[in-house]
């Protein structure tokens, strides 16, 4: 094999795929690039791609010589897979074009539904090691977003008028409004009229259509007192130039809309690639394998209903709770609980939806449908249909206030002229409404928080939206889940106690354990990786026995790996199962001794946990699991009171619920679908997730899994945040007061107003950034000492 | 001073095609995908094939 080491079947078959259409420039890219392959590969997984009307529901756009589709593929992670992926066509003729998008981890493919169909398509990508993630939810709307290109066009006219209006404006300035030629004056006053029209139109038609919705549903929105200044100072300048007294503010009027539209197209910046609103729907499968009459036809699952027989093979999710019928049930929970350790099913036990089987195919009877299963009814609970952190903006309860004291003063304004001098009233109102615009507010907030998302990003803490800091900055209560939240799915502890294994008989175990794809056995496998042998073994033999373990034949030597019952030895029945798992070896018959499997919390978890006790959080713990780790959890969290076992899924919502009025404010930070409820019901709900690409339930934001000992940094910086805004509205109060002290007077020139608005806007910018870039100081150091202790 | 009626109309015109530019550089799709096609870029055009062997050992998983 051209001297290259595999490490496993599925890869060397990919890399023979490769090397047939010579693409193998793929591996020039990276540094060993592959994802792991599938090894095996259930040819019948797919199969629910040949209904028809599934078919219907996903492509984009069919006709007879050409389909087109996107699919999600969270195992995009190189340039490699970039060019992997775009060199489809040269793999497979049937595929016409593909093209990816790497921040969405997204591909886009055109093919020839004659010379290929959309299952045959769909595997080979799965071969390859792409798995498209397909699930019910794409078949009911699809949840790719189409780009906003409206945003990008209104900026783009804003800025081009802004900065022509600006320019032309310069003469009248210069000159104190004494331009010598009568003739120019006019040129120039119409040319900006003409100019601020598609401002005033098309850009900002977004503020003006936000403004109305808010009075018609009697909400006083910050869009409104902007809308009202736009008008005020757009309608008192085409009134001046018309009647010839003066050239306007159109220079500021145009400068508020195009700050106003950079500044929320800065903060809607978001993440593409995660999706933050997923229920069930996005982890069940598409389609299932239903028995109809001793035949095997496929259905979606939507139409399964109770007392339906369906088979689920190897690495297949249950869609819906069933009993066992026939067959060894070996259900992993891990999308469920977090827990990786299969639990071995009997005939007739009911198995609980979102379990996947490892093994060999199940037979099962539904007892209930996909929607009323005991972790999809979580769903029927209102709390999903409620929408939180949107809008919550504390800005937008300050914009009451501030148009309140804007009418007040124009208002006082408006009667002190009435009795003094009365041709100063218009003036004097108008410019109050002009210069007094909450623009300096806005962008306060809205860079502030747009800066933070981006550091918090680059921190591998991706948060939904900018309203889900400020909802940080309240917190006083953090609930923990446990299996993997403050434990590792991955890297779990794994010890050898016994006779001591020489290199031959590593390679040995190495080999047989790496055939299997139970998780236990990918344990061992990635923990004797290290040890490399040159040997050259041949696997003459093997079978898996689900829940039991494995038997194989390695150069003649008989080998036999799994749980005490399962290697029948005198010498391991006096091991008993405690906290972990202990996988046995025996080798020709002869005992060698054990594996033990534990947990293992996160590295630098205790540190965090003190960190934010010296804080005087509130910290609890529900774990779904038994009480097994009572007492070093304990230890961890010093209290009895907050650690709470056996919490079913609606036990955790309650509980969150519990807190919430006791007028606490809860972090939730959980990872399984078991706390997707918890998630939704706490104030701000963090999902924690050791790859990115790995599905998340619905949350506030998503944290990657070596980050969660910075919790304690996160939440101190996005209370300094809060503090910046604060400081900057202060100073734009300031640059209020200012404008208005002149605008009250009836003197506002145009040129003050062309002065003190850019000056106040870009200083508040920069103040905000500048601010909050040194004070993300904090957490970079966090996160540094933290790279430096692991 | 007619001169400056005519540089005000060319400056407009030359601002206006920095718009167009903008707007069908938006339409045409060049914002939607801002990353990947600094990594496009590094492919060779190897349309047709070329036997090559490749120089790094590949697919051995690492963590």
């Amino acid at each position: 094999m051209d001297n290259i080491s595999f490490c496993c079947e599925g890869c060397k078959q990919v890399y023979l795929l490769l090397n047939e259409n010579n693409l193998c420039v793929y591996y020039n890219f990276e540094k060993a690039p592959g994802i792991k392959a599938k090894g095996k590969f259930v040819s019948g997984k797919f199969a629910y791609l040949d209904d028809t009307e599934i078919i219907q529901k996903l492509v984009q756009f069919t006709s007879d010589t050409q389909t087109n589709i996107s699919f999600q593929l969270p195992q995009m992670h190189c340039s490699s897979c970039v060019f992997l992926l775009e060199n489809l066509h040269r793999i497979e003729p049937g595929i016409i074009k593909s093209i990816t998008n790497f921040q969405r981890k997204e591909v886009f493919i055109i093919f020839d539904p004659l010379k290929i169909s959309l299952r045959k398509v769909v595997e080979l990508l799965a071969f390859i090691g792409y798995e498209p993630s397909i699930r019910l939810q794409d078949s009911f709307e699809k949840p790719i977003i189409p780009f906003n290109k409206k945003e990008l066009y209104h900026i783009g006219v804003a800025g081009f008028c802004f900065s022509n209006i600006m320019m032309l404006s310069f003469p009248e300035y210069f000159s104190a409004g004494n331009i010598e030629q009568a003739g120019l004056k006019a040129t120039f006053a119409w040319l900006n009229l003409s100019l601020s029209l598609p401002v005033l139109f098309f850009s900002a038609s977004g503020i003006f259509i936000s403004a109305w919705k808010g009075i018609r549903q009697k909400f006083l929105n910050i869009d409104v007192p902007l809308a009202l200044a736009i008008l005020v100072t757009f309608g008192r300048s085409y009134y001046e130039i018309i009647s010839g007294q003066g050239a306007g503010w159109l220079d500021s009027g145009t400068g508020i809309v195009f700050f106003m539209l950079i500044g929320r197209w800065f903060q809607n910046k978001t993440y593409d690639s995660f999706s933050f609103d997923r229920d069930y729907k996005s982890y069940f499968p598409l389609g299932v394998t239903k028995l109809m009459n001793g035949k095997e036809i496929n259905i979606p699952v939507t139409q399964l209903t109770k007392g339906d027989c369906i088979i689920i093979r190897n690495e297949e999710m249950v869609p819906a709770d069933a009993i066992l019928d026939q067959g060894e049930a070996n259900i992993d929970y891990s999308f469920v609980s977090g827990e990786s350790k299969p639990v071995a099913k009997k005939i007739g036990d009911l198995i609980y939806a979102g379990g996947k089987q490892c093994g060999s195919s199940i037979r099962m009877q539904v007892v209930k449908e996909a929607s009323q299963s005991y972790i999809t009814q979580l769903w029927n609970n209102d709390i999903f249909k409620r929408k939180k952190n949107i809008a919550t903006s504390f800005i937008h309860p300050w914009s009451k206030y501030f148009t309140a004291a804007l009418f007040l003063v124009a208002i006082t304004a408006g009667i002190y002229w009435a009795l003094v001098e009365s041709s100063k009233i218009l003036p004097s109102v108008t410019a109050v409404l002009i210069v007094a615009c909450p623009c300096s507010l806005l962008l306060s907030a809205t860079f502030t928080y747009g800066n933070m998302l981006r550091i918090f990003g680059k921190n591998k803490l991706y948060l939904k939206n900018a309203g889900v800091i400020e909802s940080l900055a309240k917190i006083n209560t953090i609930v923990f889940d446990k299996t993997g939240t403050i434990t590792q799915n991955e890297f779990a502890k794994v010890f050898y106690e016994g006779v001591k294994l020489t290199n031959h008989e590593i390679a040995i175990v190495k080999l047989a354990t790496g055939q299997s794809s139970h998780p236990l056995s990918r344990t061992i496998y990635n923990f004797l990786s290290s040890y490399h042998s040159k040997e050259e073994l041949t696997l003459e033999y093997f079978k898996e026995y689900a829940g039991k373990g494995l038997s194989a034949v390695v150069d003649g030597v008989i080998v036999k790996i799994g749980s005490g019952n399962f290697v029948k030895q005198l010498a391991c029945q006096t091991i008993f199962d405690g906290s972990g798992s202990y996988i046995h070896v025996v080798l020709d018959g002869v005992y060698k001794g054990f594996f033990i499997i534990s947990n293992q919390y996160r590295e630098g978890i205790n540190i965090t946990i003190n960190h934010l006790k010296e804080k005087k959080y509130e910290l609890l713990l529900l774990s779904g699991d038994n009480d097994a780790e009572k007492k070093t959890l304990e230890e961890l969290f010093a209290s009895k009171n907050n650690i709470l076992f056996n919490q079913s899924p609606q036990d955790k919502l309650n509980t969150i619920k519990n807190l919430q009025d006791q007028n606490k404010k809860v972090l939730m930070l959980g990872d399984g679908l078991n706390d997707a409820g918890a998630l939704m019901q706490s104030d701000v709900g963090i999902a924690v997730s050791d790859h990115s690409a790995q599905f998340s339930p619905a949350c506030d934001a998503i944290i990657d899994g070596s980050k969660m000992e910075l919790v304690h940094a996160i939440l101190a910086y996005a209370r300094t945040g809060k503090k910046i805004v604060a400081a900057s509205f202060a100073l734009s109060i300031v640059y209020n007061i200012v404008g208005l002290s002149f605008a009250v007077k009836g003197t506002l020139s145009p040129m003050v107003a062309a002065i003190l608005m850019p000056t106040s806007s870009i200083s508040i910018v920069l103040l905000v950034t500048f601010l909050s870039s040194l004070c993300a100081r904090g957490l970079s150091k966090a996160s540094k000492n933290q790279s430096l202790s692991t | 001073m007619s001169a400056l009626f005519i540089l005000i109309g060319i400056s407009i015109l030359v601002a206006g095609s920095f718009l167009t530019a903008f707007l069908w550089s938006v339409r045409n799709g060049q914002y939607e995908d801002d990353y990947t096609p600094s990594i496009r870029i590094l492919f060779d055009n190897t349309s047709e094939p070329t036997k090559t062997e490749p120089s790094i050992k590949p697919l051995i998983q690492t963590k």
